[in-house]
């Protein structure tokens, strides 16, 4: 055995890779629920490319044979009903693991200097990821596949100039959405962007383990060489890419300690997903919406279309501005922000727990409006729901523009020199 | 857990569903493994609906094996349509000619529980009542202006929108009662109401065929992943056990 990996090594540093990104990796032993999730989306991800290759086998991308191949995916395929719903139940269960994500790195500064291009990186993730969804939830090309695609693609027809209505043509492929629209949707939903987002996340890695990981306190554990008392280094080998610069405290090995935590995690994990999959398939028409059961029908429109519930915050920010055009602005502006967050938030303080209690009220906020803004984007729009679309609108808004001018002179607590627990 | 979950599920707002009527549904109160009903609301489907509606994506045979019906003799006495076991349930019926008929082609039926829900096909099936200014001289309650004949009238009689003379705030008024049959149907008020929930499970089955086994599954893989996370834990707790 040693002698297969001595000769592997000498033609790639299999073993050097290894011991640099996983068994040698130093982790922050303060890892809470919160650092769950990076491995789940990563788990999701796998889900997605294994139960979509095997769906790939089976549909059939053209406007006359979609929606029929789901149905011989559900009935006829072994197993197929298994795949489909693996695949449906995933794309949801993506959002939720990498909203939590997202909201973890707010919670605990993550994307705070030195971690910028970390941050950005995911965002840029999420970005895809919604291209990827939006484009899957397309394919089966039943109702709301068509008319939710109609009101996302139009979106772009608010451009000016003369500009919006050829771009729309130009993404449909056509002057309405049709079979045009599903092939290349199809094509960019099985191979580009999943190609865009493996390479994203690869990104994402990489520029994690150059920087570190970030950890509840937010205080750096790797220590300048030389000023950390040799008791207090953390006991455990390290590869010396790490050891030659820092003094590493609070730290423990990826690999085992992270590997088998992140399994009992990945467990409670799969009986959720494995709840859904099996017992809520459609979550109360939530991850499947009930119209989507019926065949594309260009000649009718259904009385409330209502994106799938990882885009109503979106949504709702879009519909609580009359002109379509500053809808449109807003809503990109809703997520540009969240790139911004590394130079919107100028405090040297990481971690929520040593921040003001200004700082903890307005990302209580943020995470309310949030919320609030993905059930008012689910609903039919009444002149009331619209209102209070707007004002959570408002609000989603105010945490960026509060933070930029309080963070400079926040008044935060003290850090504690190493982890407290 | 479940219910946790449940909840969650129930606190999002509901989607709405087409045909825009909002108000209060019967409870369709069937069982998926009461193959009786099934097989009682096959035979309805077969003789009254798909002489116009066809199940696209429903075969005869899978549907005879899952009711507990023999193949032969499901093709004796239900299979009027297609030659094979293996053909799809679908309508005789020349959809441009029923187009020209009814305004519209008999939509599909394999998943319209999925889209409806069991509560609004129940409730659907028992609301059609005599309406002499429409083509076919019915309309329904929760479908205004429905473009269907009520296909199982000679099951209920002519079903009456039906007013009482009742005192009502000090004045005798008619009030309406609901819908009543004239008795000329071959079934009674309650043989009419099971065998409409008959037809309802038949049609929550074609929606999801796999129903039963998905939840059967469920519960073996529910069980093994509980045992999974116990040994997770516990190798766990060994490992982390020297980290302070």
């Amino acid at each position: 055995m040693s002698r297969i990996i001595d000769w592997i090594d000498q033609r790639i540093p299999l073993s050097n890779t290894l011991k640099l990104h996983v068994t040698q990796y130093p982790a922050p032993k303060n890892f809470n629920f919160w650092y769950l999730m990076g491995s789940l989306a990563l788990v999701v991800l796998v889900n997605q490319i294994v139960t979509g290759i095997w769906l790939t086998m089976s549909y059939n991308p053209s406007a006359e044979g979609a929606f029929a191949s789901i149905e011989y995916i559900m009935r006829d395929v072994e197993y197929g009903w298994l795949l489909r719903y693996m695949h449906s139940t995933g794309a949801s269960f993506f959002f939720i693991v990498v909203y939590l994500h997202m909201f973890r790195g707010l919670m605990y500064g993550s994307y705070q200097k030195p971690r910028e291009l970390l941050w950005i990186f995911g965002m840029l993730i999420f970005l895809v990821l919604m291209a990827e969804a939006f484009m899957g939830y397309m394919l089966p090309w039943g109702q709301m596949s068509y008319w939710g695609a109609q009101v996302i693609i139009s979106l772009f027809g608010t451009i000016p100039f003369g500009i919006g209505e050829a771009l729309t043509t130009w993404i449909r492929g056509d002057y309405v959405i049709s079979g045009a629209t599903l092939n290349r949707f199809f094509a960019l939903h099985v191979i580009a962007l999943p190609l865009v987002i493996v390479i994203l996340v690869f990104l994402h890695l990489i520029a994690l383990h150059e920087v570190g990981s970030n950890n509840p306190d937010g205080i750096d554990l790797k220590k300048p060489k030389g000023s950390v008392k040799e008791e207090d280094k953390s006991p455990y080998e390290f590869h010396e890419r790490y050891t030659k610069k820092y003094d590493i405290v609070d730290s423990i090995p990826f690999h085992p300690y992270y590997t088998v935590k992140d399994l009992v995690g990945l467990a409670v994990f799969l009986i959720f997903f494995a709840w859904v999959i099996f017992f809520e398939p459609t979550m109360g028409g939530h991850f499947l919406e009930p119209p989507n059961f019926e065949a594309a029908d260009p000649m009718r429109t259904p009385v409330h279309i209502a994106p799938v519930w990882y885009f109503t915050p979106f949504y709702a920010i879009l519909a609580a501005v009359p002109n379509p055009l500053g809808g449109v602005v807003l809503m990109f502006g809703s997520i540009v922000l969240l790139f911004l967050m590394p130079w919107i938030d100028r405090s040297n303080v990481r971690s929520i727990r040593y921040r003001s209690s200004l700082h903890k009220a307005n990302l209580a906020m943020l995470v309310v409006s949030f919320i609030v803004l993905g059930f008012v984007g689910a609903l039919p729009p009444t002149e009331f729901w619209t209102r209070i679309g707007q004002v959570f609108t408002f609000l989603y808004f105010a945490f960026f523009v509060l933070l930029f001018f309080y963070s400079k002179n926040e008044k935060t607590k003290p850090l504690p020199e190493r982890v407290t627990k | 857990m479940k219910r946790f979950l449940m909840a969650l599920a129930f606190l999002l707002p509901s989607a709405a569903f087409a045909a825009g009527y909002s108000g209060p549904l019967d409870k369709a109160d069937y069982d998926l493994r009461d193959k009786a009903s099934l097989q009682r609301g096959a035979q309805i489907f077969m003789n009254y609906c798909l002489g116009c509606h066809t199940m696209q994506h429903q075969r005869y045979q899978r549907t005879f094996e899952d009711l507990g019906i023999p193949v032969d003799l499901g093709q004796e006495l239900l299979q009027f349509t297609g030659d094979g076991p293996g053909d799809f349930m679908v309508s005789a019926i020349d959809a441009d000619a029923s187009s020209d008929w009814f305004g519209l082609t008999p939509p599909d039926l394999t998943m319209v529980a999925r889209v409806r829900g069991a509560d609004w096909l129940y409730t659907y099936f028992r609301s059609f009542y005599e309406d002499p200014s429409r083509p076919f001289g019915v309309n329904n309650e929760i479908f205004e202006n429905v473009g269907m004949p009520h296909a199982v009238q000679e099951l209920q009689g002519v079903p009456r929108r039906t007013y009482e003379r009742r005192m009502v705030d000090g004045e005798m008024r008619d009030v309406y009662v609901g819908i009543r049959s004239d008795g000329s149907g071959r079934l009674s008020d309650e043989e009419f109401d099971q065998a409409m929930l008959d037809l309802t499970a038949f049609l929550v089955y074609t929606g999801e065929p796999m129903y039963l086994e998905r939840q059967r599954m469920g519960y073996y893989v529910i069980g093994f992943l509980i045992v999974f996370l116990i040994l997770t834990i516990l190798l766990k707790r060994e490992y982390w056990r020297d980290i302070k």
